[in-house]
């Protein structure tokens, strides 16, 4: 209900006219239609409506760094990673000989976000002194560094074989499968999530908004177009980049926390560089440089494999996993690679400069505002 | 004292090779100021061309085919996709070639499924040994090959006039194409060279100690990118001693893992990417990298 509520306050808050606008009604469609879905989908969808969320606030995290200020990472799985591992770490209960601080789970969210902050700012000398693709190659180390640790510090994360993720339980709510039945619907753990994830990425989307159009998103926006330009007219450079990379952690570090509450396991495969490509793929295909693209980007790229899984059968050429054809995964993986192909050399700007591209000659818009 | 001979020797070996693929990556961003993150499938491609001709043509003609299929891929890179492009951020280009990696490394796995395909090189696993130090002909052929590869190229990116085109279009590309320099086919002789190399580095990479040709050898062959990187990106000196501090690092890291276990499994994929962040945090542009200055 909170963000019906905060939705409510921002719209009285702007200009009368903005109710007399279509878009206003579709926001309040979209809205609706999002908190009543959980009652009438099966667990499958809702599941991959929460990777599309978990997967959408990371995007925006790295949409804020390499879309608005320019700066390549490859290394975004190594955040969510410690997000995720983060988490268990602090929340776990210590069974199985693995360590776990058996902290209030709220708290342990709160504070793996926290480090995966602290582990982006340990990279800041780097980050903020490397621009571009250079920061890019530089950030894959993160990603083996990552794949090092994830598989070799057993107490922390349980190996290969990777580690429980405690439920989270907030104001009393366990988000695990104890069931509650709210209007006749059993809801379990992915009904509960979904609320809980609506709220994250609502305000993840909000926050990363007003980055953007206040201050902090002129100056990433001014070190992105020309870097010498910004210095000059008094941006510190290095240390918005450090920024941009601290706060894009975090952002990845609850994206980390998120997923791994979905999967309710955290393995360490997962967590290697086909992840942090598929995240480039987001924000290339949803636009760099808005939220509303990263999510869009988010959407498409995690739930296109889904689609594909669910409807093999009826497509052509896209086969069951282990049949010898095509398999779903594969599949999506060729769409997203020449969808990042097609959008950069026709679509400048991707999905989110169509809906702008749409609404620009009613509203008067620039496309900067629109970010 | 022999291992450590044995371990120099062999990451020297692996070293010259790391700066092949090092050195068609520096190639490229020269010609184009483009980092091609696609490189690691450029390789796979040229590594699978020969995999999958050895047996019906000979290995010799196989990597001859190689060599030149993994020079077309290159070139249908840039024909088809990087000339297709606009706009002028070079950032961005770089994002396209993470799209056509995707799109080639998903292509090349899923032939490749969880097969190891042998090259058919003729050295097999026979050793040669001197005194107490042994090493695999493999290595010594590695070393040779990229040795004399890398030297034709340094040759002719300086005497050829089509070393010299190169150079200037990275000089100045406005002055390059004033002078009549054409920098669409300088561009695609860079990509074309690049995937040739890289198809060579496959050869390598794969030949013994190492299995064969899987989907793990397009993360070895990441290790030529802190490779490139820690040379300096525009560098081709920077490139060749990059693959050696990267050959070395690694060779060195895994032999003597045993002594360093309280690092965990696994050092030796680990120690290139390690160098390259320390050289980065006193050089940010590398060892050899010209420190980028601006006129405003």
């Amino acid at each position: 209900m909170s963000e019906v509520l905060a939705r409510g306050r921002e719209l009285r808050s702007r200009n009368r006219t903005r109710l007399t606008r279509p878009r206003t009604y579709v926001w309040i469609a979209g809205v609706v239609l999002l908190l009543a879905l959980p009652f009438y989908l099966d667990r499958f969808w809702l599941q991959a409506g929460l990777f599309a969320m978990a997967a959408a606030i990371g995007a925006i995290g790295l949409n804020l760094l390499t879309g608005a200020t320019g700066q390549l990472s490859m290394g975004h799985a190594f955040f969510l990673a410690i997000g995720a591992y983060g988490y268990c770490v602090f929340a776990g209960d210590g069974e199985g000989g693995l360590t776990g601080l058996g902290l209030p789970t709220w708290i342990a969210a709160a504070l793996a976000v926290g480090v995966a902050g602290i582990a982006g700012g340990l990279f800041s000398p780097i980050a903020g002194r490397l621009q571009g693709a250079y920061l890019g190659i530089a950030t894959l180390a993160l990603i083996f560094i990552g794949q090092h640790v994830l598989f070799n510090a057993h107490d922390l994360t349980g190996g290969s074989n990777g580690r429980d993720v405690p439920p989270l339980s907030v104001f009393g709510i366990t988000f695990d499968d104890s069931e509650l039945v709210v209007a006749a619907v059993p809801f379990g753990a992915s009904e509960k999530l979904w609320y809980a994830g609506l709220v994250l990425l609502f305000g993840c989307g909000l926050f990363a908004r007003g980055v953007l159009r206040g201050r902090p998103g002129r100056a990433m926006n001014a070190i992105r177009d020309h870097r010498i330009a910004a210095g000059v007219i008094g941006v510190p450079v290095a240390r918005y980049r450090a920024g941009v990379f601290v706060l894009s952690s975090m952002y990845a570090g609850l994206a980390g926390v998120l997923l791994a509450l979905v999967f309710q396991r955290t393995v360490p495969d997962y967590f290697g560089i086909t992840l942090s490509l598929e995240y480039l793929a987001m924000i290339v295909i949803g636009g760099l440089g808005s939220v509303a693209g990263a999510v869009a980007g988010a959407a498409v790229v995690s739930l296109l494999p889904q689609l594909l899984t669910r409807y093999s059968d009826a497509l052509p050429l896209v086969s069951a996993p282990g049949t010898g054809g095509i398999t779903p995964g594969e599949a999506s993986r060729y769409l997203y690679g020449a969808a990042v192909v097609a959008v950069v050399l026709f679509l400048p700007g991707g999905l989110a400069s169509i809906a702008a591209r749409r609404s620009r000659p009613k509203s008067g818009h620039t496309p900067g505002e629109e970010q | 004292m022999t291992t450590f001979v044995e371990l120099m020797l062999n990451g020297l070996s692996m070293g010259s090779v790391y700066a092949l693929i090092a050195l068609g990556f520096v190639v490229i961003f020269r010609a184009t100021e483009v980092v091609n993150f696609a490189h690691a499938s450029l390789l796979l491609a040229g590594g699978y061309f020969i995999a999958s001709l050895h047996d019906d043509i000979g290995f010799w003609p196989a990597v001859l085919v190689g060599i030149a299929g993994a020079a077309v891929v290159g070139a249908a890179i840039e024909f088809l996709v990087m000339r297709r492009y606009r706009g002028s951020d070079h950032s961005v280009l770089a994002i396209v070639t993470i799209g056509v990696d995707i799109l080639l490394t998903t292509e090349l796995t899923r032939r490749l499924g969880t097969d190891v395909l042998s090259l058919g090189d003729p050295w097999g696993d026979s050793v040669l040994t001197v005194g107490s130090v042994s090493i695999a002909y493999t290595r010594i052929a590695a070393f040779v090959a990229a040795g004399l590869l890398i030297s034709v190229f340094l040759l002719a990116f300086r005497y050829t006039s089509w070393g010299v085109a190169m150079r200037a279009a990275a000089e100045s590309p406005e002055t390059a194409a004033l002078m009549g320099v054409r920098l669409g086919r300088v561009s695609l002789g860079a990509w074309a060279v690049a995937g040739g190399l890289a198809a060579v580095a496959a050869l390598f990479l794969t030949v013994f100690p190492t299995p064969g040709l899987e989907r793990a050898t397009s993360l070895a062959a990441l290790k030529a990118f802190p490779a490139a990187i820690l040379g300096g990106l525009d560098s081709t000196t920077g490139a060749l001693v990059g693959g050696l501090i990267v050959g070395v690092t690694e060779s060195l890291a895994t032999g003597y893992q045993s002594e360093l276990t309280f690092l965990g499994r696994g050092l030796g994929d680990l120690a290139p990417y390690l160098v390259m962040t320390v050289i980065l945090l006193i050089r940010p542009a590398g060892l050899f990298g010209t420190k980028e200055l601006t006129r405003v």
